[in-house]
């Protein structure tokens, strides 16, 4: 995955704030914002996960005249091998674990990039589900001015009993 | 060294109650994230082999941060991670709580280390996880 530009903006980071069910109005309220601590609006501590909305590839979400996996006429749109997978990151495995390391906290007006690369991968086995195999991707977001903040998505990439 | 947070304070939040399928899907069309196993019953049933629409573990992950910034306020945390260990369905309610686990002074800031859970109205974690903050 990488992401050129991801534009932060307001009305955006609104919405992701509702999605969460958080009312804090440093989130919304620009009047508000000025007179805090941090003195601007900013998002949501997992608001990056939101880039999505600006890769080009990202396989979650429907491309205008593409195939689809979801249900229409009927229960999928396609015939699949497999089947969704876990939300998040770049699709496919469930998803284990996320971690986030802030450098600063990101706001509207930002222009974010976002380079992902490959982190570790291993394996563990489960009594219940057998061997697990996990696999890590680190995701650097930097800002316009090059300031970044980091991400680690660890997913249980393939299950075999 | 002197702070308002001191080891072993902690603090508890409910962040839904009720969970609703609405709500996975305001998640999806504000992440991003359009799996259609958060949003699609009929593809989520017939086709994946669950018993419906679940939450996105992020959208678990987008709430549960609330404990934490509305403790340590706000633009103040340094790291937040969490694994999820049990999955969140609709009608679920979601508790959080934290635990500070650690205080130090790291180049002139006091750092405050957290343990946090959430669990459902079965008291079954979904997710666990770990943060760090600048706290005054």
């Amino acid at each position: 995955m990488a992401i050129e530009r991801f534009p932060v903006e307001a009305t955006h980071i609104m919405m992701f704030a509702r999605s969460i069910g958080d009312p804090n109005p440093i989130y919304a309220d620009e009047e508000y914002a000025a007179s805090t601590e941090v003195g601007h609006i900013i998002a949501p501590p997992t608001f990056a996960q939101a880039s999505a909305q600006f890769d080009p590839d990202y396989p979650l979400r429907p491309k205008i005249g593409g195939p689809w996996f979801g249900s229409g006429a009927k229960p999928t749109g396609i015939k699949r091998e497999s089947s969704g997978g876990g939300g998040g990151g770049n699709g496919g495995g469930l998803h284990a674990e996320q971690h986030f390391e802030y450098h600063r906290h990101i706001g509207p007006g930002d222009v974010l990039t976002a380079t992902t690369r490959p982190g570790e991968t291993w394996e563990k086995q489960s009594k219940r589900a057998g061997k697990l195999v996990f696999r890590e991707s680190i995701t650097e977001y930097r800002d316009q001015n090059w300031r970044n903040h980091r991400e680690t998505n660890r997913k249980l990439r393939s299950r075999s009993t | 060294m002197s702070t308002t947070i001191s080891v072993g304070d902690t603090r508890t939040e409910v962040l839904v109650e009720d969970l609703k399928r609405t709500q996975l899907v305001q998640y999806a069309g504000a992440s991003g994230d359009y799996n259609p196993l958060h949003t699609d019953d009929l593809f989520t049933r017939e086709v994946a082999g669950y018993p419906g629409v679940f939450a996105h573990g992020m959208l678990t992950m987008g709430m549960t941060g609330r404990i934490l910034t509305d403790w340590v306020g706000d633009g103040r945390l340094t790291n937040y991670g969490v694994r999820f260990v049990n999955q969140v369905w609709p009608g679920d309610t979601l508790t959080a709580t934290a635990e500070v686990t650690a205080v130090n002074e790291v180049d002139g800031e006091i750092i405050a280390e957290f343990s946090i859970v959430t669990v459902n109205q079965n008291d079954v974690p979904v997710v666990t996880g770990t943060a760090s903050a600048r706290v005054d």
